[in-house]
């Protein structure tokens, strides 16, 4: 079993978790002003990057909060979590070179 | 709407009698108000204690003053348990000390179902079906966190050192007494 570190809460079994996809998607400001698609790419295109990927993940049988998480797809190793609403941190000298940040990643 | 009465709608659903496994005994506990109440955690610092529910705690930790029991779950949840006969009085006196301050206060008293095993082996048989490391390093007495009871939600507090409560929803409640008398059987001594 995964331990992963909740913000909250330290190191805890995945059971008590949750993913909710990939993090640092801005919802539009200005919806209303999108062509459809735009608006198609902001709900269903995603990088899914083979590598250092950041997630939503909630400790949904826990402190029931979300937060940020990243992640190596290849792996399965979460490599750092970090609270919402705070940057993606650096991934680090160990990320693999075929896993570079997200172009559409935003603070 | 039909109105009933707050004893009409409190029918038990465990047995009232303990169950003796060994060293283990797990006993379902008494009706009791609940409530869940949330608020900033700046709120909670400042405030300190309301309605005698401590409020300043780390989160997972719990505070036990006379019958009043607050559990910190998470960074802006605290559920409060108090004496069954003074489920009114502490709401009104909860929402009298936050005043004009955000909040917010539900009455959970009937969703959940407390539950009470202690005994020698008690960590052992909550690990039959909780993934957390119950050892006291990691799982100290005074600590409280929601975690998962085998196929249920539980929230999870240690009372002592081989004491513990067990809190579930409800419609969970025979499900999670039943497993507990289940892992409890590893630890009868088999004889003849
Ligand atoms: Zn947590």
């Amino acid at each position: 079993m995964l331990v992963i570190t909740c913000p909250n809460c330290g190191d805890r079994p995945e059971l008590e978790f949750r993913c909710g996809g990939e993090a640092h998607i801005a919802r539009p400001q200005t919806p209303a002003e999108l062509d459809d698609g735009q608006w198609g790419a902001f709900l269903f295109t995603r990088t899914n990057p083979k590598g250092v990927h950041a997630e939503r993940w909630i400790h949904q049988h826990g402190c029931g909060r979300w937060f940020n998480a990243l992640r190596d797809t290849v792996s399965d190793r979460l490599i750092a979590t970090y609270p919402m609403g705070t940057p993606r941190p650096d991934a680090g000298a160990g990320a693999a070179p075929s896993s570079p940040a997200s172009p559409t990643s935003q603070p | 709407m039909l109105e009933t009465g707050r004893l009409a709608r409190r029918a038990a659903v465990l047995p009232a009698a303990s169950v003796t496994r060994g060293a283990v005994v797990i006993r379902p506990l008494g009706a009791q108000s609940r409530f869940s109440l949330r608020t900033r955690p700046a709120t909670a610092e400042a405030l300190g204690t309301v309605a005698g529910f401590t409020l300043a705690l780390p989160i997972n930790r719990m505070s036990t003053a006379g019958e009043r029991t607050s559990l910190r779950l998470g960074p802006d949840e605290w559920l409060l348990i108090g004496p069954e006969a003074e489920t009114d009085e502490l709401a009104e006196a909860v929402s009298a000390e936050f005043g004009e301050r955000v909040f917010s206060l539900v009455d959970v008293s009937h969703r959940n179902v407390g539950i009470e095993i202690t005994g020698r082996n008690a960590a052992h048989v909550l690990n039959a079906g909780c993934p957390l490391d119950l050892a006291e390093a990691a799982f100290p007495v005074g600590m409280a966190t929601r975690t998962v009871l085998g196929k249920a939600e539980i929230v999870l507090a240690r009372t002592g050192v081989d004491a513990w409560r067990v809190e579930c929803w409800r419609s969970f409640a025979t499900y999670v007494h039943g497993f507990l008398g289940e892992g409890a059987l590893d630890f009868v001594a088999v004889t003849g």
